[in-house]
């Protein structure tokens, strides 16, 4: 189940044709928009206009509580760690499946998607099946004084698994589009392995990689339901911003949790922001 | 060369004992449930004050804040808490069964190791424009009641036993007319939560209910957190006495060679000053010495009318227990 | 390696990276997912049905399912709606909603659930105008069905649009010359082809929704029986010390999302070999 891109269109037909009435085009325009408004602009003003309901001090004396800022820096860590592993997965997997053909591709494509559509707190669980003290690994790691499960390794492995595809699932379409006629050419010219994919992949897979980056990184610093499963929730220690939010919320500070929830609102914001110039690269990318 | 390998050896390990000996700081991590957040937060400064003062360490308290089922679970896990301050003592014996605090925890502490009492109130919204006086009042039609749910949370289980309780000490009352008393009043329940603060929320942020059954602690934080203008409290004619124990997690404490600051800890919450902490944070003290704004309840412990917590687990909180036959959940 | 004789294939590295890739998705994805299946492997099969079919069991499923199912179909009609509009008529700030859309993708759900409970519940700017018209959303199951609304918006747009954007001029205009209306048209010319990715951004619509939490549990009730969906259930299971029935349930939803993954591959597989 990838997110669903638009890496493979090519630019919007030039100017249109036949089209509807006036009047038929205006209605069907409102409603669009304000099922959009309904759904998506209204939310996120609420984060903001709750946020800064007491004014910008309040707001800023809440992000500077020491929690937080732990919060705040346990989830750069996070991000900082489950991104750059998926990356590299994310491009091997690509150039092994999407250069190649064998047997069991779709299966294999299928077992990459399984992160997206499997529960939150599925994902969280199966990290307590296996490093509980109750689980697999949970007699070894006791016996050897491993903390995994409820410190920052639990956090960093259930980050990972629920980021698993996204860059594999970015990347895989973009490479399988452009085929493999330009490597071709560079491994017969006498370029090699290596410098092919230097020279020639990555700069044609370069706004992709950015694309499906940005994505893995706002669901890494997002992550509420699996990281709540293996965190422990101890203050200062294992909580990451969206469970600061949480904490915060749940201790009447709802001018704090929303403050610190705009946080991840900017992140949201800038994400958008990013994704729509990669996107555009990409399209730019993709004429021939 | 060999012997200048062991003697640097020998200098390390005497640095490292000496520095273990002087610089003596000290984690500890305290698990508990929902309600206690800002009790602790005093009492773990106050406690680093005394333990500074007493033996020159530093403490350090970190402290886990949720449901007091998922708590326990959590320790049990192998979250790493030194001590565990729960909602009830059925969460605390779970930990126990699995062999982390030894049999008997329960008498190491004065008072069932409760050192402070709670009992369950009610929150209305100002004016208490339904009327709401006592636990009849509850499953009266029309009235919305927010609570969280027993199976996951421990405020939750003490709210439905005062009911149940109430129901049987009306004259005539039973084991069946409580469970039609009980069942009917969580016909008048929306919402339920996991935990006693996602209650509070959603009655006082959300504006859901018009009476919400919570902590006496919790509701009096309530008021003072969101103005007393827009609710007030009403003390029913019977409840409860909630006691939340707390205890040492043996294996933990051992382990990690904490368990003498844990145990001081723990009987800091037994002193005058942890006393009055709790006395502040709207915990009934046990030392009656220490005053208390409370008002006076008529209040009845789990044993005196449920024989203690795993009876009253098991026939009312397991599965197909009779908290699942009056929601439909378990098979008829 | 004789995997890929079709063509020849000078490219270097299947092997290496063929085998990192198994070794990463082993580690990561499949021996800590078998931890699941494994410790439900150790159910009677009696164990494990009273486990997954119990009546509050079965109510969650409804629930979850129904609701995904129903926000699904909200999203079908009105993401196809909103795809059109974006590709077809220009209007002030367009490219900024078109951002706007994968907002859902960017926002944490934990974030996502508190705003939403915000705007929906009965003092919200939304719910405010809904309540005295009798209509609860927060705290009900209209609740779950406003959030998996919410999450799953964007897959249907975004995999709706691009086939709009390439839907050929020229059989429109065969329409019309052949006196068809533009209802027809739609109806008859161009709704079929656009059928495959609607359904293929519906399955995915669902399957997300089927999996979400964060965002639901706050405005949902959490009734059990009424409002309770299955990830709820997972969590209170283990909350209880029900190690096996949560293992049980979380191999039912496994079981459940592998399934719906396979439909969705050859539903994209369909409606790539139909824009061809």
């Amino acid at each position: 189940m990838s997110a669903p891109t638009r890496t493979l269109t090519a630019h919007a037909n030039g100017n249109h044709r036949i089209t509807e009435p006036a009047p038929v085009r205006w209605v069907l325009t409102t409603v669009a928009l304000v099922f959009l408004a309904l759904f998506l602009a209204l939310p996120l003003a609420a984060v903001f206009s709750q946020a800064f309901e007491k004014g910008f001090g309040t707001y800023l004396l809440a992000l500077k509580e020491p929690d937080t800022l732990a919060a705040v820096k346990l989830t750069l860590i996070t991000a900082a760690v489950a991104v750059p592993l998926n990356l590299v997965f994310g491009v091997m997997a690509s150039w092994a499946i999407a250069k190649f053909s064998f047997p069991g591709k779709n299966l294999l494509i299928t077992l990459i998607d399984l992160p997206f559509s499997v529960s939150p707190i599925i994902s969280g669980l199966i990290y307590v099946l296996i490093f509980g003290r109750q689980g697999w690994l949970g007699p070894f790691l006791e016996a050897h004084d491993i903390k995994i499960l409820f410190a920052v390794p639990g956090i960093l492995l259930a980050t990972i698994f629920v980021t698993f595809p996204f860059i594999a699932r970015e990347l895989i379409p973009l490479m399988e589009s452009q085929g493999r006629d330009e490597e071709e050419a560079a491994m017969v010219l006498g370029a090699s392995g290596l410098q092919t994919f230097f020279r020639i992949t990555l700069p044609n897979i370069k706004w992709g990689i950015i694309y499906g980056v940005i994505l893995c990184n706002a669901r890494a610093m997002g992550e509420f339901g699996a990281v709540s499963v293996v965190s422990g929730h101890i203050r200062g220690i294992t909580n990451t911003v969206p469970l600061q939010v949480e904490i915060l919320y749940n201790e009447y500070n709802y001018t704090a949790a929303f403050a610190v929830a705009s946080l991840l609102a900017f992140l949201a914001l800038i994400t958008l922001a990013v994704k729509s110039v990669a996107e555009w690269n990409v399209r730019e990318n993709m004429e021939p | 060369m060999k012997k200048i390998i062991t003697s640097f050896t020998t200098l390390a390990l005497a640095v490292s004992t000496t520095v273990a000996a002087f610089a003596a700081d000290v984690t500890l991590l305290n698990v508990s449930y929902d309600p206690t957040r800002e009790l602790y937060t005093d009492v773990n400064k106050s406690f680093a004050t005394y333990w500074k003062g007493k033996t020159g360490d530093k403490v350090t308290i970190k402290q886990s804040h949720g449901g007091s089922g998922k708590q326990a679970r959590a320790v049990i896990d192998g979250l790493e808490a030194d001590v565990v301050t729960l909602a009830l003592a059925y969460d605390i014996d779970a930990i126990a069964e699995k062999g982390l605090i030894k049999p008997g925890w329960q008498k190491e502490l004065p008072k069932n190791s409760s050192p402070y009492t709670s009992t369950i109130v009610f929150l209305v919204r100002k004016g208490n424009p339904k009327k709401i006086k006592n636990w009849d009042d509850l499953i009266k039609p029309g009235v919305s009641v927010i609570t969280p749910n027993p199976k996951t949370s421990g405020g939750a289980r003490w709210n439905y036993l005062a009911a149940w309780a109430f129901a049987k000490h009306q004259p005539g009352g039973n084991d069946a007319t409580a469970k039609e008393f009980v069942s009917k009043l969580f016909k008048n329940v929306p919402v339920l939560d996991s935990g006693a603060r996602g209650s509070t929320n959603t009655f006082v942020q959300r504006g859901l209910g018009d009476v919400l059954l919570a902590w006496e602690n919790e509701a009096f934080l309530a008021i003072n957190e969101l103005g007393p203008d827009k609710f007030e409290i009403v003390t029913p004619s019977e409840s409860i006495l909630a006691e939340p124990p707390v205890t040492v997690i043996d294996k933990v404490a051992d382990k990690r060679g904490t368990r003498k600051v844990a145990e001081e800890y723990l009987k800091f919450l037994y002193t005058d000053e942890g006393q009055k902490l709790a006395a502040k944070h709207y915990y009934r003290p046990i030392n009656t010495k220490i005053p208390t704004k409370l008002a006076k309840v008529k209040l009845y412990t789990i044993d005196q009318a449920f024989g203690g917590w795993q009876k009253a687990q098991k026939t009312h909180f397991s599965d197909g227990g009779i908290f699942d036959q009056i929601t439909g959940a378990a098979k008829k | 390696m004789k995997l890929f004789t079709k063509h020849h294939n000078v490219l270097p590295g299947f092997g290496p990276t063929m085998g990192y890739t198994l070794l990463y998705l082993s580690l990561v994805v499949l021996i800590p997912l078998s931890a699941l299946v494994f410790k439900t492997a150790g159910l009677s099969w009696n164990e494990f049905l009273e486990a997954v079919a119990a009546p509050r069991v079965l109510a969650s499923y409804k629930v979850t399912f129904g609701a995904a199912l129903a926000a699904a179909g909200i999203n079908a009609v009105f993401g196809v709606l909103v795809a059109w509009v974006l590709v077809r008529y220009p209007f002030p700030g367009r490219r900024l909603v078109d951002a706007l859309v994968d907002l859902p993708f960017a926002l944490p759900t934990a974030v996502a659930g508190i705003t939403l409970a915000t705007v929906y519940s009965p003092n919200g700017w939304v719910g405010k105008i809904l309540e005295p018209r009798g209509i609860k959303v927060a705290f009900t199951p209209l609740g779950i069905i406003v959030a998996m609304t919410f999450i799953g918006l964007p897959f249907v747009v975004r995999t709706v649009q691009p086939v709009i954007e390439e839907l050929d001029a020229e059989i429109e205009e065969a329409a019309a010359c052949l006196g068809a209306n533009r209802w027809q048209t739609f109806r008859r010319v161009l709704f079929p082809l656009l059928t495959p990715s609607v359904l293929t951004g519906f399955a995915l619509a669902f399957a997300r929704g089927v999996g979400e939490y964060g965002s639901i549990i706050f405005i949902a009730g959490n009734m059990p029986m009424v409002s309770e969906i299955t990830p709820l259930l997972i969590l209170t299971k283990l909350e209880q010390y029900d190690y096996q029935g949560a293992t049980a349930i979380a191999t039912v939803m496994l079981v459940a999302s592998f399934i719906m993954l396979l439909v969705i591959n050859l539903l994209q597989k369909w409606s790539r070999r139909y824009a061809e």
